[in-house]
């Protein structure tokens, strides 16, 4: 096992040197930077000059060969640069939005696994009865709906409610707020987004533990359980649910690391200040610094994600050993 | 071996006795959830290819005095914040999604097809060197990566199509790879290595088919996929741009200055991208397990 994790670790070593190369040329091949975008926003005409100044600033006319010295060797110094938009320290950029970038995805996996447990194992005990149907619709239906829209609804439901109710449209708060300072501000502001990230991903979960627990269901030790005469709560808490929970595990974590790509339009929707905001942004104003440094964090929490995967399945299940 | 009983197979006597309606009924009793998503594609299919038959209006041209009109006889789904018609920009949005879903699903899974399929069938070091190269694409989320290509070549269609197909490629690569390595076992293939047959003409001709399965299981999820995506980048602003009709870029109008006044414009162009994703992943379900029991478990 040991072995096993120490060589998925150094397997990661190229990994990410192929990404650092990909996003740094990729990031490169394009017409057209920061310098362009910034000066043409003051609305002035930006003479060949002005760019050229602002290109020197930034280095962005030191060969490329230099640049990516200074991008990846950042990451031994430990200084990772400067944004090109803000001038601000690229660590600085992405602290600050951290936290709620975090509070967001783990509030998602919250509201998935609270609804896709319970829904999950009714689903399979009540196998083929208006329950089960229901339940399938409704996680069939989470599938389907992209979660910006999800949340674009979410908002106008608020509206809606709050006008009638209070007479006066409501929508969450933009700022945000730490939930050891504000709790309730803070739940006011996030629960939304995580609800609608948290439906998409729940319907995946919901299958997945619906079809375990089916599978558990059958074993004959279930039979046994319910033979010596316990009550069918604890033959499936007990008995089934603990059996059933690998598959539902891993994809939770599978799914998790997808996460991240979905908070990248979800913050959008509600005006977040996260990490998928400011990716977006950088993007937009073509900022390679910040850019490169937050693409490069994504593959980073993406890959060591798939390895946590692996590990806790081991972990879990002893009759699985990698060699 | 095929013995002569195996050969006349009773299943093939029935297909014979039966109409093609009586068989296709059977199949939509036994796979209700895949039907219906057939149905929606075909729906799509039908309201992209006669968009400008089904409706009296122009998706494009702007009508001033009927701006912002709620849902009515007359604009069913009502207008948006240049008069055009909501009802007609969906119906034309089916086509700019579909275009852009099949055209980058097919490319993706057909590079992704080629490249797997070679990969498996070369082994050794360039096997090595695809894998390892698809490991690095891998490791990035599908839409940080379209945005990240995107960001390079700038919006517009065919951009957005590209922008969707290179993460579809390593991703239709890898599943396509692990079924063409026991393929490459069978001994057809050495029978045609043998013969003489060109690299090309193994891998295109004897390996590509038997493949199939994996590979049109892929298609369909990527159609819904890329429909899913395209929305996306439209509605961050980096996908189609307007006068285009497209669903996603319909959200972002409305949702950011009418979602109060208008609640029409985001709502009826979210439910078709819904309707959309939701059909082709029923029927990609149902493919699944038409074509390929094994993977039924997840």
């Amino acid at each position: 096992m040991y072995q096993y994790v120490v060589k998925r670790l150094l397997l990661m070593i190229p990994t990410l040197i192929g990404a650092a190369l990909l996003v740094f040329f990729l990031l490169r091949l394009l017409p057209g930077d920061v310098c362009e975008v910034r000066l043409a926003g003051t609305g002035l005409f930006a003479s060949q000059e002005d760019i050229d100044i602002c290109r020197k600033e930034l280095g962005l006319d030191d060969s490329l060969y230099e640049q990516f010295i200074a991008f990846a060797g950042g990451y031994f110094t430990g200084d990772l640069g400067k944004s090109m938009w803000t001038g601000q320290p690229v660590v600085h950029e992405i602290q600050v939005r951290f936290k709620l970038s975090l509070q967001l995805a783990i509030m998602s996996t919250l509201v998935a696994v609270i609804i896709a447990l319970p829904l999950g194992i009714v689903s399979a005990v009540k196998q083929n009865t208006w329950i089960d149907y229901l339940v399938r619709a409704f996680s069939i239906a989470g599938i389907g709906i992209p979660s910006f829209w999800l949340g674009i609804m979410i908002i106008l439901g608020l509206l809606i409610i709050t006008q009638a109710w209070f007479g006066a449209g409501w929508m969450p708060p933009i700022n945000y707020v730490s939930p050891f300072e504000d709790p309730i501000g803070n739940l006011a502001q996030l629960i939304w987004p995580a609800l609608a990230t948290g439906y998409r991903y729940s319907a995946v979960a919901t299958r997945m533990t619906r079809s375990a627990m089916l599978e558990v269901l059958r074993e004959d030790y279930v039979r046994t359980a319910r033979a010596k005469g316990l009550i069918e709560r604890v033959v499936i808490n007990r008995h089934a649910l603990k059996n059933a929970l690998l598959p539902v595990v891993t994809i939770i974590a599978i799914e998790f690391a997808f996460l991240i790509g979905g908070l990248v339009v979800t913050e959008q929707v509600f005006n977040l200040n996260g990490l998928g905001k400011l990716f977006v942004d950088s993007v937009g104003n073509q900022d390679f610094a910040l850019t490169q440094h937050l693409v490069m964090l994504v593959v980073l929490i993406f890959v060591m994600t798939n390895l946590v995967v692996d590990i806790l399945y081991a972990w879990l299940d002893p009759r699985i050993r990698y060699s | 071996m095929a013995t002569p009983q195996a050969f006349i197979d009773t299943g093939e006597l029935d297909e014979l006795k039966n109409p093609l309606g009586e068989r296709l009924w059977s199949l939509a009793r036994k796979q209700p959830l895949g039907t219906a998503g057939a149905l929606v594609v075909v729906v799509m299919a039908f309201a992209a290819t006669f968009a400008s038959f089904l409706t009296p209006y122009d998706p494009v041209v702007n009508s001033l005095e009927d701006m912002l009109t709620p849902p009515n006889a007359e604009f069913a789904m009502g207008t948006d914040e240049f008069g055009r018609d909501i009802l007609t920009r969906v119906l034309f949005g089916a086509r700019t999604a579909l275009f852009i879903g099949l055209v980058a699903a097919f490319l993706g899974a057909t590079i992704g097809l080629v490249l797997g399929v070679a990969s498996a069938y070369f082994g050794g070091l360039f096997d090595l060197i695809v894998q390892r190269i698809v490991d690095v694409f891998l490791a990035f989320p599908l839409i940080i990566m379209a945005l990240a290509v995107v960001a390079t070549l700038g919006p517009g269609v065919e951009n957005v199509i590209i922008a969707i197909t290179v993460p579809f490629i390593p991703q239709c690569a890898r599943v396509v790879r692990s079924s063409a390595l026991s393929i490459r076992e069978i001994p057809y293939v050495d029978a045609a290595r043998a013969l003489g047959y060109s690299h090309a003409r193994i891998i295109l001709r004897h390996m590509a088919p038997n493949v199939m399965a994996p590979f049109l299981i892929m298609l369909t999820y990527f159609v819904g996929q890329a429909i899913l995506l395209e929305a996306v980048l439209s509605y961050l602003g980096m996908g189609v741009q307007d006068p285009t009709p497209a669903w996603g870029l319909m959200l972002k109008g409305g949702a950011e200055e009418f979602l109060e006044s208008a609640p029409w414009l985001s709502i009826f162009p979210g439910l078709a991208i819904t309707l959309a994703v939701f059909g082709f992943n029923l029927f990609g379900d149902a493919l699944r397990d038409m074509l390929d029991p094994k993977l039924r478990s997840r």
